[in-house]
């Protein structure tokens, strides 16, 4: 057995498996997480904005007239399994499993990353049924402002595994194309964590003190 | 008209143009206007038209534009900012002559007045000193750890791109419509849709968005490549201290820009889809706001000083001949600033209703953070203390640094006390303050590393008798200008005032406008320095890459440094390692083989992303939402595509890198050594002979 690569980082690491990848990957993984790292505190303050406007709903339809906790129980659930997906993909990737199970397991994400973003659209479609347009007051235009910023996010990730499914197919199982997707991991982790946080600011804390 | 209902050119119309303002009013404001808009076109054309006749646009666009290069992009940086200085400081003289005008009188009008100190604000922080101090990390930081570029040369092509098109918003606004009057804060909700329904306020919101992404670009590209891409054996506390000043710096960029960005959106969102976050009405808290660009402009302030306080260090050492003095406490207090900064952004506001305690709290964090600037002054002097010193231009600017910062430092002790603030908030004793600390801490530090390493960059040295000419210059100018600012703010003038009454403050003004056009006269000798210094380039070339006997890595290659900086990466053994190997003997060892050396290749990814997000900038400021929407679209694809190249490379052969290698080799031979007595000399061709013993 070889020793194992020096050059390790937080996170999964491709290891004795791809050494090749392994390598061109570190300095750019950590990269990534610094970026994560600045990425989060857009979240942070989003969430203490949210935070100081819960209670600034001018009249307008508050939590209690608007979220609807089934749906987000069914979005939390879709958004978590869709990170065992990545989890999967990345463990296929580490080793050297056919590709073809790191492209399903790719693939059921996407799909995951969908329905997430269908239910969210919903959601939201629902609120504005109610009269709960960011235009109405200070606490709707937080809300509008935080979770559809994940939900962009999520797009974003979505628009992500269709490119690399591309590149997978266009460029082969090159370091560049592996490299890539140890970010992706990254970043649809980082989604669920940012989802955590969701469902206990906006949606638990929005019932508890709304 | 509503943001909805704006036809195929938005709400661009004849009116947007100063022109139309003169026709149907002439009068000095307009005309003001119109000759700042006829430079920025007289300059684009000129710029242009001599691209053209000297037949450059091909070398421009293969060795400039599209190179992946950090020290090219550090220079377009540096060309970039002085630009934006010299439109920076004319609306600083253009303000001055409108206060010294005398009671009740002037020349330009209120909202012509507001629009210049926005201007002037957003320019020189965002526009003047960020690209400047990066453009300086750009150029330094690989050299000095002993690394062939910066962690992603690409995406540090996009940052330029990104800055440089955001500054030109501010260029455009000069010529179509108006920038906003709000100040460099644009505090809502006057600069909501509510009161301020014109162009201005986008202008600043997306100049400073897209410059912002950039910028945090920079920092997570400067954080990844300090701590991944260091030479062997150079650990951390052999970093040269100026490498510890970006790094800190850098960290500042990727926890500070995000309230920026956030700040700035939100009241985007605020404008143009009608949301609530900083309204007066339905729910809307302006005072998120002031905490979150507070929470931004506070670490800024010190993301740009930071790295001042690296060239100095770099800078007195070099010119004492001898070690900086306190190493390790300068590291402990340049992370301490990092890490206090973070916890004072509430001075910025004592007036704006907290509790005493809460005051009291940010009050005393404030003033903690003149205890780890008072260690780098003494660590500074220390360094100076029985070395033999050279008082070259670098040192002047340093030396003029060390006496009139402390001034600017103390008076900020003054203002962190909440009591005394709240008598002198909102005056011109505030204006004073800060450029004190911005003009002698960032500005002459850049200007002092400017003189420093530019023989390192183009290969001769900067005229020293002109260099000496700006730092009196800039001094003098400095202190006639602002100086008297401290007393008429605690005489009670209001800071941003077009028009004042209390005929006690007109000497002040008088002397201010006096050392403003000594500022001018400062600016333009700098750029005498450059025209004398390129003409007399042929008696001050310094091949061998060493002209000031200097102490860290970049020193110990040739000058301008080959593209791929160290033909053999360099094992670092001791801080200060070019001055250790030259102690030993040891400088200039010749390398036993050679390899290839694999380099970025060409891009015009960062040119594209300049042009796509400047046109998008434009489209949404102006209301043209198709062209708005077609632009984020091919910003999108533009980058996808991008991601599918995969010749990103290109290899340097190890025969070309011992052939260019092994005749700077010889060059380093032949080349008669000068000591630091002669170093102002034609002989100086950039090999030092070390005249003293090691003082330590």
């Amino acid at each position: 057995m070889k020793p194992a690569p020096t050059h390790s980082y937080p996170g999964l690491n491709l290891g004795r498996g791809r050494p090749g990848a392994h390598k061109a990957t570190e300095v750019v993984t950590f990269g990534f997480w610094v970026f994560l790292m600045s990425d989060l505190v857009y979240f942070g303050l989003m969430f203490g904005v949210y935070i100081t406007m819960i209670d600034a709903q001018a009249g307008g339809p508050g939590p209690h007239e608007l979220f609807d906790l089934y749906s987000i129980f069914a979005q939390t659930l879709i958004l978590l399994t869709s990170s065992l997906t990545v989890g999967l993909a990345m463990l296929a990737l580490k080793y050297d499993l056919p590709r073809g199970r790191i492209v399903l397991w790719f693939a059921v994400t996407l799909l995951l990353g969908l329905s997430f973003l269908f239910l969210e659209i919903r959601d939201f479609m629902s609120m504005a049924d109610k009269g709960g347009i960011p235009q109405r007051s200070g606490f709707l235009s937080a809300l509008y402002g935080l979770v559809p910023l994940h939900g962009l996010h999520v797009a974003a990730g979505c628009v992500w595994l269709v490119v690399l499914g591309i590149q997978l197919r266009v460029m082969g199982m090159t370091d560049l194309v592996v490299s890539r997707m140890v970010r992706l991991a990254l970043f649809w982790h980082f989604l669920d964590l940012i989802w955590i946080g969701i469902i206990t600011i906006v949606y638990f804390g929005g019932l508890t003190y709304g | 008209m509503t943001s909805a209902e704006s036809g195929f050119f938005g709400r661009l119309n004849w009116d947007a143009f100063p022109i139309a303002g003169l026709i149907q009013d002439p009068n000095t404001n307009e005309i003001v206007a119109n000759a700042a808009a006829g430079v920025v076109i007289v300059g684009v054309v000129l710029v242009l038209g001599l691209l053209t006749w000297f037949r450059l646009w091909g070398p421009l666009w293969r060795d400039w534009l599209t190179s992946a290069d950090h020290k090219k992009i550090g220079i377009m940086y540096i060309v970039f900012a002085i630009v934006m200085l010299a439109r920076g400081v004319l609306e600083g003289v253009v303000m001055r002559a409108q206060q010294a005008a005398g009671p009740g009188e002037g020349f330009l009008e209120a909202e012509h007045f507001a629009e210049l100190f926005s201007t002037h604000g957003t320019i020189m922080i965002f526009f003047v000193a960020v690209p400047f101090v990066f453009g300086l990390a750009n150029f330094l930081v690989p050299l000095m750890i002993g690394a062939r570029d910066v962690a992603f040369p690409v995406m540090n092509q996009i940052s330029l791109g990104l800055t440089v098109s955001a500054g030109m918003m501010l260029m455009v606004s000069l010529v179509v419509g108006e920038f906003s009057t709000g100040g460099w804060t644009a505090y809502p909700p006057y600069t909501g849709a509510a009161f301020n329904p014109g162009v201005g306020p986008d202008y600043w919101i997306w100049a400073i968005v897209v410059s912002g992404i950039g910028t945090t670009l920079t920092g997570i590209n400067f954080a990844v490549t300090i701590y991944k891409l260091r030479a062997p054996g150079m650990k951390f506390m052999r970093l040269p201290m100026y490498c510890w000043t970006i790094i800190c710096s850098s960290i500042l960029i990727v926890f500070a820009m995000p309230p920026l960005g956030v700040a700035a959106l939100l009241l985007a969102a605020d404008r143009y889809l009608d949301f609530h976050f900083f309204t007066n009405d339905l729910g809307g808290n302006m005072m998120n706001y002031a905490n979150l660009f507070w929470l931004f402009g506070h670490p800024e302030v010190y993301l740009l000083v930071l790295p001042a306080y690296g060239i100095y260090s770099e800078v007195f050492a070099t010119f004492s001949a001898k070690r900086l003095y306190g190493y390790t406490s300068l590291v402990i207090a340049t992370m301490s600033i990092a890490v206090l900064s973070f916890t004072v952004w509430l001075h910025h506001f004592f007036t704006m209703g907290q509790s005493a305690l809460i005051n009291a709290v940010f009050g005393i964090a404030t003033m903690l953070i003149a205890i780890p600037t008072g260690v780098k002054v003494y660590d500074w002097m220390a360094t100076l203390y029985r070395g033999r010193i050279r008082f070259s231009v670098p040192m002047l600017y340093g030396l003029a640094f060390l006496l009139l910062f402390v001034i600017g430092g103390l008076s900020g002790v003054i203002l962190a006390n909440p009591t005394v603030d709240y008598q002198v908030h909102n005056t011109l004793f505030l204006v004073a303050h800060f450029h004190n600390v911005l003009l002698p801490g960032v500005l002459f530090g850049l200007l002092a590393g400017y003189n420093y390493w530019f023989p390192k960059a183009f290969g001769f040295r900067l005229d020293e008798v002109w260099g000496r000419i700006s730092v009196v210059l800039w001094t003098v100018g400095f202190m006639l200008t602002f100086l008297p600012l401290y007393f008429v703010g605690l005489m009670g003038m209001p800071r941003r005032s077009y028009s004042w009454e209390d005929p006690s403050f007109h000497p002040y003004m008088i002397t201010a406008v006096i050392g403003a056009l000594v500022i001018l006269a400062a600016l333009l000798s700098v750029v005498v320095q450059l025209w004398v210094s390129i003409r007399n380039r042929e008696q001050s070339r310094v091949p061998v890459g060493d002209p000031w006997d200097a102490r860290t890595l970049e020193w110990s290659i040739p000058a301008p440094p080959p593209p791929y900086n160290f033909a053999i990466i360099p094992h670092v053994t001791d801080r200060d390692d070019f001055a250790a190997a030259k102690e030993r003997g040891a400088a200039y060892p010749h390398p036993d083989r050679y390899e290839d050396i694999t380099m970025p290749r060409n891009t015009s990814i960062g040119f594209v992303l300049c042009v796509l997000s400047g046109v998008w900038m434009f489209a949404l400021v102006w209301w043209i939402w198709w062209l708005a929407a077609l632009m984020t679209v091919m910003m999108i694809l533009s980058f996808i595509l991008w991601t599918f190249r995969t010749d990103t490379e290109e290899v340097v052969s190890a025969e070309d890198v011992r052939r260019q290698h092994e005749a700077w080799l010889d060059l380093v031979r032949t080349t008669p050594p000068v000591t630091r007595d002669h170093e102002g000399a034609p002989e100086n061709a950039g090999l030092a002979r070390p005249d003293l013993e090691a003082t330590t």
